[in-house]
């Protein structure tokens, strides 16, 4: 519980961010690459080409769905809240745009490149977060 | 060297499991809680603070110890992003991605993991994505 914020749940969300920093962290000390899903998911389906093999681009981008069972299995069943199908085909379809011109999500910027304190990871995050609030903004001033 | 291959595959593999079940744990495949923290000027939801704050904390410590490794542990050199320059193509996509995040309260890493959690909502997410990198492929052919 945090004070005046009844819905949050910052033990959960701390927990879960560790993950994704130990997770970050394997594939920088493991094999030398950065955790970027966007950049991952378009080495594994052939969008873009990179170092990276194509079997452990697959094996990352298989990876994220099992974690998702693990934690279903131990912690009980998720109850996501999804928008209806159009919206999130036009979201999808922005997004896909979106992380291919600014090289990245996130992942690859918003944890990798910040703690990395990388100039354009930083850029782009703060550049990602304000667009993000300013469309919720939106949304919500026109609903 | 098919050893290699089998070794960082496994890497990528541990890392997507880790990544995605931190995802799930910190709530962030439930689309409702991330809009909930973009809605910073309305019902804000703190949650996803934790959820970076931790990620970054931990990988932080990764790019500590990065510099003072000869090689990762599993394969022979970093491959890291090189890239400095703060382009208008870097700006747009960031800022172009945060719209599709805010619009549907998904990025590309939740969008693949909550393929086991809701599959229509996810796949259609998933789909057009990967139909907006290929758009961005194509044109960047032509150019």
């Amino acid at each position: 519980m945090l004070p005046g914020f009844p819905h949050a749940e910052p033990l959960a969300g701390l927990a879960g961010g560790i993950l994704i920093g130990l997770a970050a962290a394997v594939m920088l000390l493991g094999s030398g690459r950065i955790a970027g899903v966007s950049g991952i998911f378009a080495r594994a389906t052939g969008v873009a080409s990179s170092s990276m093999p194509r079997l452990a681009a697959w094996a990352f981008v298989l990876g994220l769905p099992l974690g998702a069972l693990l934690v279903m299995a131990l912690n009980g069943p998720l109850e996501p809240r999804f928008l209806s199908l159009p919206w999130i085909a036009v979201a999808g379809l922005v997004v896909g745009v979106g992380t291919r011109l600014g090289s990245g999500c996130t992942s690859g910027h918003g944890v990798c490149g910040v703690s990395r304190l990388s100039p354009r990871s930083l850029v782009a995050t703060l550049t990602f977060m304000a667009t993000g609030i300013a469309t919720v903004a939106a949304i919500n001033a026109l609903t | 060297m098919r050893q290699r291959l089998t070794s960082e595959a496994l890497v990528a593999l541990v890392a997507g499991v880790l990544f995605g079940a931190g995802l799930a744990l910190g709530g962030m495949t439930d689309p409702a809680r991330v809009r909930g923290f973009l809605d910073l000027f309305g019902n804000w939801d703190p949650t996803l603070a934790f959820v970076m704050g931790g990620a970054v904390l931990v990988m932080a410590m990764a790019w500590l110890i990065q510099p003072r490794m000869i090689r990762p542990l599993f394969t022979d050199v970093f491959n890291l992003p090189k890239a400095r320059d703060i382009t208008p193509r870097l700006v747009i996509g960031a800022g172009l991605f945060g719209v599709g995040w805010g619009l549907a309260g998904l990025c590309p890493g939740p969008g693949i993991a909550a393929l086991v959690i809701e599959p229509l909502s996810a796949a259609v997410f998933v789909a057009t994505m990967l139909v907006g990198m290929v758009l961005v492929r194509l044109f960047e052919k032509d150019a």
